[in-house]
This record gives C-alpha cells, structure tokens and sequence, in this order.
C-alpha cells in the first residue's frame, strides 16, 4: 500500500523551506458583456510559497474569487482569460486546454479548492462516500476498497463523529459547519499542494467559523500544503495569514505581511478597510469609520487608480498619471499609490 | 434511507430525519385516483405478464363455426369477433403489445434524448444550437403525424417490420420531449455549485454530466416517463387503428377498435372493450404521472 500523506504523526517542525511553490504573473480575465469589457482581474501577480498561508483580501466584485477561478481555468463563457502566466512546479498552467487531462490531473489532486457555500457544495443525490471515493479513485487510483477506508479516516481528522457510520449519509443529513469539514477532506484527499479556501467561513456563523479556520490550518500543516484563503474578512486573515493580498476592482493594491498591512497600512483602501473593523487592542469609544462611495464599475474604467474617487489622501498626481504601479517599500511590503500616507496621518 | 444513530440511552447523535421515502408515500398516496390509477397499472402488468395463465381461450383460436360475433356472456365473457375469437382473450393480449410498445419506445428514446439533452445543456454555445434546433424541428410535427410518416417510410424501404416500426417511429417522435426536459433541468443543474467544486476536483466533463447532473435531473424525467407511457398507449392504438402496427393476427387494442367499429351498434362490446381498456390505462398513468410530480416536487419537501 503506498504511503498516505497526513497519516503519519503530526510534525510539530515549524522550520519552513521558503522555497517559492507557485506564481502568477501579471494574471488578467475579462468578461464580454453586452455592456461592454469587465476587467474583473486586471493584470495580478502573487506568489505563494511552500507550506505558506496567504490571504487575498478584498470587497465583493474586486476579482477575488475570479483570480482564484482562473489559476484553475474554470472560468466559462463570457469570461475569458486574456493574458497572463500560472507557473505552477515548473509549468504554466494556462498553457494547458480547459479540459485537457493534465489540467485535470492538476485540478483536486495537486490544486485543490474549496467553496463558498456548504449547502450546495455538496451534490445532493450521491452519498459521502461516494463523493470523497470518487477523488481518491479517480486521482489516485485506489480501490473501492482502500479508498472508503481512507475517506472514513480522512472524515475522522477533519473532525466528523463516528465516521464510519456517518459516510454512508447523504449531505442533506449534516449540517452547515460539518459540510464545510467534509469539504475540507476532500478537498485535501489527494493531499494537493496547495488548498485554496474562497469565502470558506462566510456562510458559517461565528464559532463554526473559528473552528473551521482552526482545522484548516492544522490540516494543511499536517498536509504539508499552502492555504490561500480568499475573504472580504480582514479578522479572517490576520490570525492565520503569513502574507496579505488586498485587491480592488482587479488589481492588487497593497501587498506585504499581515503584520505590515495591519501594523503600517500604506495604502487608502487598507486603512479604509482597517478603519471600518472594531479591533480589541484600541481606546475605547473610537467611531467605524466606513469607506466612502461605492466600488467602481468595472465596465469602462478610467485609466486613473480606481479608488481615487473615495479616496481621502489623493494628491493632484493621482488624478494626471495612470494607475500605480507596485512600488516595493520595504523588504515584502509593496504599494500601489502615489501618496505619501504615513506622512498624512503624522 | 435514514439511519438512525442511537446508542443505548436512547440519545440520537443525528437529528432524526423525515425518511423522503415516507413523505413520498404520503404525499403520493393521499389522492384516492392516483391510488387507483396504480391498482389499474399493477392489474394491467399482471395481466400482461402471465396472459397465457389468465386467458380463457388462444387469443389466436379462430373457434368453430358459428361461434363468430357472440354477444358477452356465456362462455365467452366478453363475446367474440368476427373470427371467432375470445375477445377476452384477446384484449389481455393487447395489454401486452400496449406495454411493450410504451416501455420499449420510452426506453430508446429515452436513451437518445437525454444525453442529447444534457449535452445541449452543459455545453450550450454551438452545441446547443444545433442539437435543440434539431430537436424543434422534430417537435413541429405532431407526434401521430411524425410517427405514421416514418412508420410509413420504415414500413416501405422493408427495414423492420410487425411491432417494431411503431416502437421505432414513436420512438423517434418523442425523443425531443426528453432532450427538452433534459436540456432544461441541466440549465438550472449546472449552475450548482457542487457541479463547479467538482470541475474544481478535475473530474471530466463526461463524468461530471453523467454523474452529477443526470441523478439530480431524474425526478422530472420520472415524471415524464410516466406521462409519455400513456401518450404512448393511445399513439400506439391510434396508428394500429389506422391500420399500421402489429401485424395480423396479433392482438393491439387499436386494432379491436377498428375491428369492432363495424358492428358499432348491434355488437358493442367489441369496439367499448379495447376502447375502455385504451382509456382506463391512459387515465392511469396519467393519475401516476400527476402523483410522481406532486410527490417528486421539491417544493413540496419538509411538507409532513
């Protein structure tokens, strides 16, 4: 039988190799509406390294989700992506046909993610079982045999009461929370390299929540896999994520580690974003402060930075030149923005 | 089903669900007709299961002289034909060309329509376009009409021939019906988010369509099923009426009809056996149809 991934003992090493796992480059996907072009993702780059967990941060509509879609090429008719590079262990993956077998030998078995709502995640009429085998026969190659007993201990890790009693069930029988963990084990069945989580707890309510951000990060450590969790939630990431993404309408506007973005927020729409959360560490009586104006519609952009219209700091340059581009401030923290915001705020 | 989890101080670890298959009884069984309609169903299948146990006479069995165009009663129930045949005899005969038409030609065009339907469906585009084109086209022509033209074609270039030219042309006559509920289902399926989670765990489109969409589109093709079994029956008596169908001496209770037709006042029973026999079937499955369709309705589910 060969070695299965995660059965072995917890290793409590903490020693990461920071050795780079994946890239996107300059990553971009249009719809064609009767509209006109929506730029949702407009030209991204991110990186993730091995065993890293980082958080792609953003409102509704900012792209956030669609990137993730992309990096799978699971994005249908009328969206399409126009440009960019997905290297993933030496190969790009938008190289491959959308329904090529080595994108779908990449799909669940070395990329694997996990969706938004656990209600419908799930496919009503076939049991568990049937679904967590179906991965594992699939990518793996395991008997039926072999592969119920690995999906009856794969449900036990994320936490599933008397597993091999329950795996017979159909979804409907399992509540929000333990869908979510059933997702988690199949997702990570096929031990893939990197787990991405889109919006994983914002169904849930709020200690269901805690909980399954807790197991997801002790599963892809025990599963020796990089988690990029995708959230409008900043207090999602901030416990969990070793580096922040923030993206608005498309693009990636501040990048660094999530002790930067929320210590030294550089960019508006950060500490827009930062303002409007209530945080424990501060004086009491402190106002929310929400971001001004709507997000932008993504039809028709100006070639300006998007966010100039709410933002507080603008400068006449804002309005002249172009988007900004990524600036590097210090060691992991860039920014897209011409103004000087540490200095305002002094 | 449900599987309780109780341990022995009688705590459940699972809330205790309502079994789907009990509310599907309930709701299937509240109505007195459907309930009937099933009885007719269950007798019709027997009957045409074991009809040579239930048979009086060999529905074949030209009788003796003056036994032709009995009156019901006496010996032979129901009278004879011209023939002399039980008409008994043969109408439980008929029951069987009836189903075996209905169940043959729902199966084939079953196993035609639906994937065409639930390939138009995930793959829309061009794909679409042609196959639900194709299909409209199909279903511009009444069903009787399409299926009286191919069986006449069928019947001509000698291809096949008896029973199995009006299985073929009424199967091809309602394929559209499946590829449209099919194509329709898929639609509103496809937007699921488990269809992408699965896409998302590389399975293949193929595995994806027939996997996960095809279980989830069942009770509406259920449904239609049903249905179409008793548009079916009526066709099938409607073309042998006309005279294309099951070959002489076989029996078809479209061909009773018309045989009857002639003797319509002074020998009734020929024509208003296989004609209530027509009848009652269709009504039944139609009964059926309607009792799947309120029971399978999910807008109906968590109802007790």
């Amino acid at each position: 039988m060969p070695s299965i991934p995660g059965s072995e003992a917890y290793s409590s090493d903490k020693e990461k190799s920071m050795a780079e796992l994946f890239k996107v480059e300059n990553l971009k996907t249009q719809f064609h509406t009767e509209g006109g072009v929506v730029k949702a993702v407009d030209g991204i780059s991110y990186h993730i390294d091995e065993r890293e967990i980082i958080g792609l941060v953003g409102e509704s509509g900012c792209g956030k989700s669609v990137s993730q879609l992309s990096v799978m090429q699971l994005i249908s008719t009328p969206g399409e992506i126009v440009g960019g590079e997905v290297i993933f262990e030496g190969q790009d993956l938008l190289k491959y046909k959308t329904h090529g077998p080595e994108m779908r030998s990449v799909r669940g078995a070395k990329i694997a993610m996990i969706f938004q709502e656990p209600m419908t995640s799930l496919n009503p009429v076939l049991t568990i079982n049937q679904q967590l085998t179906e991965m594992l026969e699939l990518h793996l190659g395991m008997s039926k045999k072999v592969a119920r007993e690995r999906a009856i201990e794969l449900l036990g890790m994320v936490g599933i009461p008397s597993a091999h009693n329950r795996i017979d069930d159909y979804p409907h029988q399992f509540s929000g929370g333990m869908r979510q963990r059933v997702m988690i084990a199949m997702a990570l069945s096929c031990s893939p390299k990197i787990l991405i989580a889109d919006e994983p707890t914002t169904a849930l309510d709020v200690t269901t929540q805690a909980q399954l951000l807790e197991l997801m990060k002790d599963m892809v450590e025990r599963f020796k896999a990089s988690l990029v969790i995708v959230t409008h939630n900043l207090g999602v990431v901030a416990r969990y994520a070793q580096r922040i993404y923030i993206m608005y309408a498309g693009r990636i506007v501040e990048e660094g580690t999530t002790k930067d973005i929320f210590g030294k927020p550089r960019h508006p729409y950060t500490i827009g974003l930062l303002k409007c959360i209530p945080r424990l560490d501060e004086e009491e009586g402190r106002k929310l402060v929400p971001i001004k104006g709507l997000p932008p519609n993504l039809i028709n952009m100006p070639p300006t930075c998007a966010f100039l219209p709410r933002c507080s700091y603008k400068i006449k340059k804002c309005s002249r030149e172009p988007w900004p581009p990524l600036k590097n401030l210090h060691d992991q923290h860039y920014v897209s923005c011409y103004a000087n915001t540490q200095e305002r705020d002094k | 089903m449900v599987k309780k989890h109780t341990s022995d101080i009688g705590f459940s670890e699972a809330p205790v669900c309502v079994s789907e298959w009990r509310r599907f009884r309930r709701v299937f069984f509240e109505r007195k007709l459907v309930t009937f309609g099933l009885v007719v169903l269950v007798l019709m299948v027997i009957a045409a299961a074991f009809a040579p146990l239930l048979a009086p006479y060999d529905p074949y069995d030209l009788g003796d002289a003056g036994e032709s165009l009995l009156q019901p009663g006496g010996e032979h129930l129901l009278g004879t034909d011209l023939l002399g045949r039980d008409t008994l005899s043969r109408l439980i005969y008929g029951a069987r060309t009836a189903l075996m038409v209905g169940f043959i030609s729902v199966f084939i065009s079953g196993f035609i329509g639906v994937p065409l339907g639930i390939i138009a469906g995930y793959f829309g585009g061009v794909i679409n376009m042609v196959i639900m084109r194709a299909m409209d086209a199909l279903m511009c022509f009444p069903m009787l009409l399409l299926a009286l033209l191919l069986a006449a074609v069928l019947r001509e270039y000698d291809v096949i021939s008896g029973i199995w030219v009006v299985i073929i042309a009424l199967s091809i006559a309602i394929i559209p019906g499946y590829a449209r509920v099919t194509h329709g289902v898929t639609l509103s399926i496809k937007e699921n988010e488990y269809i992408m989670a699965q896409r998302a765990m590389g399975s293949s489109n193929m595995r994806v369509m027939f996997r996960h969409i095809l279980p989830n589109a069942f009770p509406p093709l259920i449904v239609l099923v049903t249905m179409q079994l008793g548009a079916l029956i009526l066709a099938e008596a409607g073309l042998s009426f006309l005279g294309i169908g099951i070959d002489p001496p076989g029996a078809a209770w479209g061909a009773m009809v018309w045989d009857g037709y002639r003797y319509l006042a002074n020998n009734p029973a020929l024509w208003l056996a296989p004609g209530i026999a027509i009848a009652l079937v269709v009504f039944a499955f139609n009964m059926v149809g309607d009792g799947l369709r309120d029971a399978l309705d999910p807008r109906l589910r968590g109802l007790l």
